[in-house]
């Protein structure tokens, strides 16, 4: 019963979205209040179907109803309740309801929001929005259904991954697909302008804060995915430029991108067409990335699945591609700039390389993760492209970036002045180069790990000055520092936000240079109270243990680690799942403000009298997850008040 | 001034970008690049489960179908081991060779297997582990298609079908041998 209901519930969805996507284009061209009034109860229905849906699918999840294809193929009787609640987005049809349920999500908000504040651009931003989740409904109803039987009904399920048994499980995905879901709006917004011709300034003010909530999800999304990748693959990295991975990443530097010119598009008029190329680009990245990791058309640790699935996904990329751009061949002649750029000594200027450095980025690692099909297709032969390719072009324009980052800010608009440059860098870049100087005599290097810690120094002072600046004109008006602290992040919400998450970025960076810069590991195969030593830690090796748990077992090391000041038992691990063809590890790690200590079981004798195991003392890791942490803080200080001055 | 055709360039050129991804439909993702393929196949030498030394280098000449398998491995080298066993009856008269290399595995299992399956062609068991990282094998079931100068053109991961085993075999032997 639950099954029909669920698919009744998806194919009403669809019928209502449709309806709600033509309602609102007629209200809109012929003026009739009353239809945009129809589509707008439609997209109340379609959220109401398909949070039914998602309700439904969960049910049959929590109540092992393996006679429904998809819970059996990703659950089985012994997957703890936590992990029947993430399986129910553990595979491919689970995942498209809850991107879907997100897009009817954010629909209802934007319903909510802009109903009355954009009465022109609102009836086509319903239109595209609906069009998108009636796109996705048609994939929940054709191509892969959630609620497809299963006959005969097995007497168990199969199990969901064993890498999926995670927390990161519950956070990734959803802040991944909040991201690529959220992205919809500022495109919806887009094409409402171009289509009644209204691309002047409005959409950009409507959508700004749109993007940012899209941007900072995708951000988030990608820094879990990293620690997702750290503590459970158990090969001591974060990031392997994978194709998924890359999915993900291109929308964010195209997002990154359009957060700042949208700057100039405020304050100087220019930029229009760009912008709004900006917003296309990165939609299409963002079903381009479901694209790739649905079809199986990219070999990739993330790819879901193979089968009809991708055309479906390449007819809609094509839809918004041709549709788009069409719609911005047409509104050509009105896309041209009023400002123009007066020097190239100027903020305008610093934000159009910081574009420019952006779009290539996105554009390398675009054309790194295609590049195997292209010479496939072209010369036939079969290549991959692996992270020595994207490290090469992308470490220049990322160093590149961090050093506008201390600019662009502090640069006057239109044409700076040789005193203010005097007055905002002097002190900046002369610390940065003596930070150099002192960090090479310290004996740092790689080189470019110098330069980074550099550039962080500027960039940090840049940030330093401006604020105490800031502060102290303040405080000449009488007010006391901490007030005079308050009410500057109140009232320059969005520079100060911004400012926060740049410094966020530079702990990333900290992080990923002494990661990659400055980690060792080793491996070795130890007999029973043998030790080893790396980096000052000594590990000794004190036995193994078997064990069984509710849907695997398990044998676990026990290792014995201590480097003067800290003694603790390391516990790693290798789980056998009966449906995996293969062990998978289970590391074990302390972490740290300096380093992590990072321990995975390889092979081991049978008796327990010997095993390998792979040790590696990780530097500098955990910034990077403190960078995301003061991320955040930047990003809700951009978004939050913003949306209390907006009530 | 952008002319008024000039500027439909521009979702035009939407379209080759998505020819080369509907171009990706036609590829076979589980044919993996490795960097091996186009070198000279690694030598080794490993015991069949009788004990009897078998060396590589004594097939060259002929083309060899090199394949990693583990009675653990279920379900695809369950599926593949049939195919296995045809195909190289098939072949066995016009020059190729079948080998199947047991990895991470114990004796029993993987006699076990063979008999099960009733493999007729040669079986040898990597007990060390190094030919399999020799050859960079990721996971089983993989196998690698050597022709018969020694060189591995073909690295398919997952279980083999009649199609790929025929056609990549056929593809060697139409070749000029030495």
């Amino acid at each position: 019963m639950i099954p029909e209901l669920g698919y009744g519930a998806a194919i009403a969805a669809l019928a209502l979205a449709v309806w709600g996507a033509v309602a609102a284009a007629a209200g809109a061209r012929t003026g009739r209040v009353a239809l945009v009034e129809s589509a707008q109860r439609a997209a109340l229905g379609v959220f109401a179907l398909v949070t039914g849906c998602f309700a439904l699918l969960t049910y049959a999840f929590l109540t092992f109803d393996f006679s429904v294809r998809y819970v059996a193929s990703t659950t089985n009787l012994g997957t703890p309740f936590y992990y029947r609640i993430t399986g129910v987005w553990g595979a491919l049809e689970g995942s498209i309801i809850l991107w879907t349920w997100m897009l009817t999500l954010y629909t209802l908000i934007v319903i909510l929001r802009h109903r009355e504040s954009a009465r022109e651009l609102y009836p086509w931003v319903l239109t595209v929005m609906l069009s998108v989740i009636a796109f996705f409904l048609l994939v929940v109803t054709v191509a892969a259904p959630p609620f497809e039987r299963l006959a005969p009904v097995p007497a168990d399920g199969r199990g969901l991954n064993p890498l999926l048994e995670d927390t990161g499980m519950i956070t990734h995905p959803i802040a991944l697909y909040l991201g690529f879901t959220g992205v919809t709006v500022p495109f919806a917004f887009a094409l409402a302008a171009l289509i009644t011709g209204r691309v002047g300034d409005a959409w950009i003010t409507l959508t700004r804060r749109w993007a940012i909530i899209a941007w900072y999800f995708l951000s988030l999304g990608l820094l879990i995915g990293g620690w997702w990748s750290y503590h459970v693959l158990g090969w001591g990295g974060y990031w392997a430029w994978d194709p998924v991975e890359n999915a993900a990443f291109m929308p964010w530097l195209t997002a990154t991108a359009f957060l700042h010119s949208v700057m100039i598009q405020e304050r100087r008029r220019m930029l229009k067409l760009w912008n709004i190329a900006l917003v296309i680009m990165t939609f299409g990245l963002t079903v381009f990335g479901t694209f790739l990791t649905r079809s199986g058309v990219i070999a990739s640790v993330h790819a879901f699945t193979q089968g009809s699935i991708g055309v479906f996904f390449l007819s809609f990329l094509a839809l918004v591609l041709l549709t788009a751009l069409g719609l911005l061949a047409w509104r050509w002649d009105a896309l041209g700039a009023q400002g123009e750029l007066d020097s190239i000594v100027s903020r305008e200027s610093a934000f159009l390389l910081n574009n420019v450095l952006l779009v290539a980025a996105a554009f390398t690692v675009f054309f790194g993760t295609v590049f195997p099909l292209l010479s496939e297709a072209v010369r036939g032969v079969k290549v991959s492209v692996g992270a020595p390719f994207f490290n090469q072009v992308n470490v220049p324009l990322f160093l590149s970036l961090i050093f506008l980052m201390g600019v662009g800010p502090l640069i006057a608009w239109r044409r700076a002045s040789l005193d203010s440059l005097r007055r905002n860098f002097v002190w900046p870049v002369a610390i940065g180069v003596v930070a150099a100087v002192f960090f090479f005599a310290l004996g740092v290097r790689p080189a470019v790990a110098v330069l980074t810690l550099a550039l962080t120094v500027f960039v940090a002072l840049t940030i330093a000055v401006d604020f105490v600046r800031a502060t102290r004109a303040r405080r000449r008006t009488g007010e006391r520092l901490l007030p005079a602290i308050g009410g500057l992040l109140r009232r320059h919400n969005r520079r100060y936000g911004g400012f926060v998450v740049h410094l966020g970025v530079l702990v990333i960076a900290l992080g990923v240079t002494g990661s990659q810069a400055w980690s060792v590991h080793t491996e070795t195969t130890l007999r029973r109270g043998e030790t080893t030593e790396l980096a000052g830690y000594r590990v000794r090796f004190d036995g193994l243990s078997a064990s069984d748990e509710s849907n695997h077992s398990k044998v676990t090391g026990s290792f014995t680690v201590t480097n003067g000041r800290v003694a603790g038992v390391l516990r790693p691990a290798k789980k056998f799942y009966p449906q995996e063809q293969s062990p998978i590890a289970a590391v074990d790690y302390r972490l740290g403000f300096r380093e992590d200590i990072y321990l995975v079981l390889g092979d081991f004798s049978r008796d327990g009298s010997e095993a390998t195991v792979k040790l590696q003392v990780n530097r500098l890791v955990s910034w990077i997850w403190l960078g995301g942490v003061v991320l955040t803080l930047g990003a809700l200080l951009a978004i939050l008040p913003e949306w209390r001055k907006a009530a | 001034m952008t002319s008024r055709l000039l500027r439909w360039l521009i979702p035009l050129s939407a379209v080759p970008l998505l020819a080369l991804l509907a171009y990706g439909f036609r590829v076979n993702p589980r044919e993996v690049p490795s960097p091996l393929v186009g070198r000279p196949a690694p030598p080794f030498e490993l015991q069949s489960f009788d004990g009897a030394p078998v060396a590589l280098e004594s097939q060259r000449g002929k083309v060899v179908v090199l394949n990693f398998w583990a009675s653990w491995c279920y379900p695809a080298c369950y599926e593949e081991a049939p195919v296995l066993e045809r195909q190289w009856r098939a072949f066995r008269e016009r020059g190729v060779v079948v080998i199947g290399v047991d990895i991470q595995d114990t004796v029993e299992a993987g006699r076990k297997f063979t008999r099960d399956f009733s493999l007729s062609f040669t079986n040898l068991r990597d007990a060390t582990g190094k030919v399999s990282v020799d050859y960079g094998v990721y996971g089983v079931p993989e196998t690698f298609f050597i022709d018969r100068r020694g060189r591995i053109r073909v690295k398919h991961v997952g279980a083999v079908t009649d199609e790929v085993f025929r056609t990549t075999v056929e593809r060697l032997l139409s070749e000029p041998p030495g």
